[in-house]
């Protein structure tokens, strides 16, 4: 579904060039969840931008569904096969735009016919029911905010989701409730998931690979076993994993 | 022994213009020497707590309860001069993101001396003598070049390190930390800390950590104040939490994702109304 190879990204020119991301290669099979880790600055996010088409700052090759994509310039069709979900719910969300807004004109920019009927099944797919459609988002808690975001996201039916720590700007219930609607939506429109999260537990739970990534560059790739069994290749990881288990008194 | 701080019936209420808005509704703990963690989810109340033991809730925002004493002395509703003198030299409060707590136009030496000399007196050469210090207290490496610099030239759990140091610098008796650790990645939380945790059992200061990670929270503090809906739930010995009582507690507890034991769907909080305003079971191991 996936295949990212020799991935660089930079920004800025020389002498203030910032390498984000150095020679990362993984590949993402049709259906399966693929996790990134790491901590902030470790270019994890970065990846997805670049493969979204938000960067124009790149080198190497990237294929979404087997076709190579160049540059920051994405088709039409590159839209209906992948989408992107970020990170604060709040922030992503057109203040002024009601949810019908928002939806409908995501629909229409996909050339969709019946968007009546689309907007009311997309809204039902993510669990909100038809009261939310012509809300604002500041008549929307958190989890729904985000769970707007997914129904944009799914709107274009894409197959692959790419998945911008979807849920850390969110409490531990609701997130509970946002990862089991990932979940079922994954097996509902068999869709293959990249994930970026900074937070173990929940890529433990969503994912079944991961790459674990430091300083731009990808350390490892592991799958969710290894990782349930703290074991991993490199120390960091095996820091990584420790940390994220909680405190211990020093 | 008189506790550090005592509070009963605090309540925070806000006039809105659907009527009076509850943000806490009546609360009552002691804090003594010791670390005390307060759990909830966003809008439970936790934060506010926290914002009028110190006097900061603005108005129209209004604090009333029975009493909030520190030490022997009311500290509430004290007038704005007062409680300036109370806030930072003998309750300190570390936010949440350095980078909105921190001055951006100013050396972080220049603030930490000033936060220093305000409190304490003294001239800029002791001032500058005891930031040196308390930046070697939370472990940054050259403490010299960092005094020289502006805070966005340093990392968040760097600029963490330098909250806690200004803070700690006038030797408060109360530290209330906000969600000290969320903005930080993990390997350097528990580095955050290990410094909270030391400079708290060195001086034998009273700390409330607030907080909306449960585990953290058990794996650190002595006491845990579960809050829902502007009400404490539960009160609990850390090391209780797991067999905590209250569907409420339970029902976070559960839907926590675990490295250790993975689930195929995560359970999901039924909240019910009748948390709200049931009578509560009175249940304070260790007191209040």
């Amino acid at each position: 579904m996936l295949r990212v190879e020799n991935l660089d990204v930079w920004f800025g020119f020389p002498p203030d060039r910032v390498d984000a991301v150095k020679s990362a290669s993984f590949t993402v099979a049709t259906g399966e969840t693929f996790g990134l880790v790491g901590e902030s600055g470790s270019g994890k996010s970065t990846i997805l931008r670049a493969i979204a088409g938000l960067i124009p700052s790149w080198s190497g090759s990237i294929e979404v569904a087997g076709k190579a994509v160049t540059g920051s310039h994405r088709d039409r069709a590159f839209y209906k096969t992948a989408q992107m979900v970020f990170q604060d719910p709040y922030a992503s969300l057109h203040p002024r735009h009601s949810v019908d807004a928002v939806l409908s004109e995501t629909l229409r920019l996909q050339g969709m016919g019946d968007i009546d009927r689309r907007i009311t099944k997309l809204l039902e797919d993510v669990g909100l029911g038809r009261g939310f459609r012509f809300r604002y988002p500041h008549q929307l808690s958190g989890g729904q905010r985000q769970r707007v975001a997914i129904a944009r996201a799914l709107a274009a039916e894409p197959r692959l989701l790419l998945l911008d720590e979807p849920t850390s700007a969110l409490d531990v219930s609701v997130q509970a409730e946002i990862l089991n609607l990932l979940s079922d939506l994954r097996q509902e429109h068999g869709l293959t998931y990249v994930m970026v999260s900074h937070d173990l537990s929940v890529v433990g739970h969503m994912c079944d690979r991961l790459a674990v990534m430091q300083h731009g560059r990808i350390l490892e790739v592991m799958d969710v076993d290894a990782l349930r069994r703290g074991e991993g290749q490199q120390d960091y990881t095996r820091h990584l994993i420790a940390s994220s288990l909680g405190y211990q008194r020093a | 022994m008189t506790p550090l701080l005592s509070v009963r019936d605090l309540r925070v209420t806000f006039p809105t213009r659907q009527g009076i808005f509850e943000a806490v509704r009546g609360i009552s703990f002691d804090l003594g020497r010791e670390r005390l963690g307060v759990v909830g989810e966003s809008g439970s109340g936790k934060s506010m707590t926290g914002r009028a033991i110190l006097g900061l809730v603005r108005p129209p925002g209004r604090v009333t309860a029975e009493h909030m004493r520190l030490g022997d002395q009311s500290i509430l509703n004290l007038p704005e001069r007062r409680m300036r003198k109370i806030r930072g030299s003998r309750i300190s409060m570390v936010m949440q993101d350095p980078k909105f707590s921190l001055n951006p136009v100013m050396t972080i030496g220049d603030q930490i001396i000033e936060a220093y000399r305000l409190h304490a007196g003294g001239g800029k050469t002791a001032g500058r003598q005891k930031a040196l210090e308390m930046l070697q207290a939370v472990q940054i490496r050259d403490p010299e070049r960092v005094l020289k610099s502006y805070p966005h030239e340093v990392s968040g759990g760097m600029g963490q390190r330098i909250m806690i140091a200004m803070m700690l610098a006038p030797d408060p008796e109360i530290l209330i930390a906000d969600e000290p650790t969320s903005a930080l990645d993990v390997s350097v939380r528990t580095e955050v800390l290990n410094i909270m945790d030391r400079l708290v059992r060195d001086r034998g200061m009273g700390l409330i950590f607030i907080s909306h990670d449960l585990n953290l929270v058990a794996q650190f503090c002595d006491r845990v104040l579960i809050m829902y809906a502007g009400r404490i739930v539960e009160t609990l010995a850390a090391k209780d939490l797991h067999n905590a009582r209250h569907p409420y507690t339970q029902g976070l507890l559960n839907s926590l994702p675990r490295l250790d034991a993975p689930v195929d769907r995560l359970p999901v909080l039924q909240r019910q109304e009748s948390w709200r305003d049931a009578e509560l079971e009175t249940y304070f191991p260790g007191g209040l």
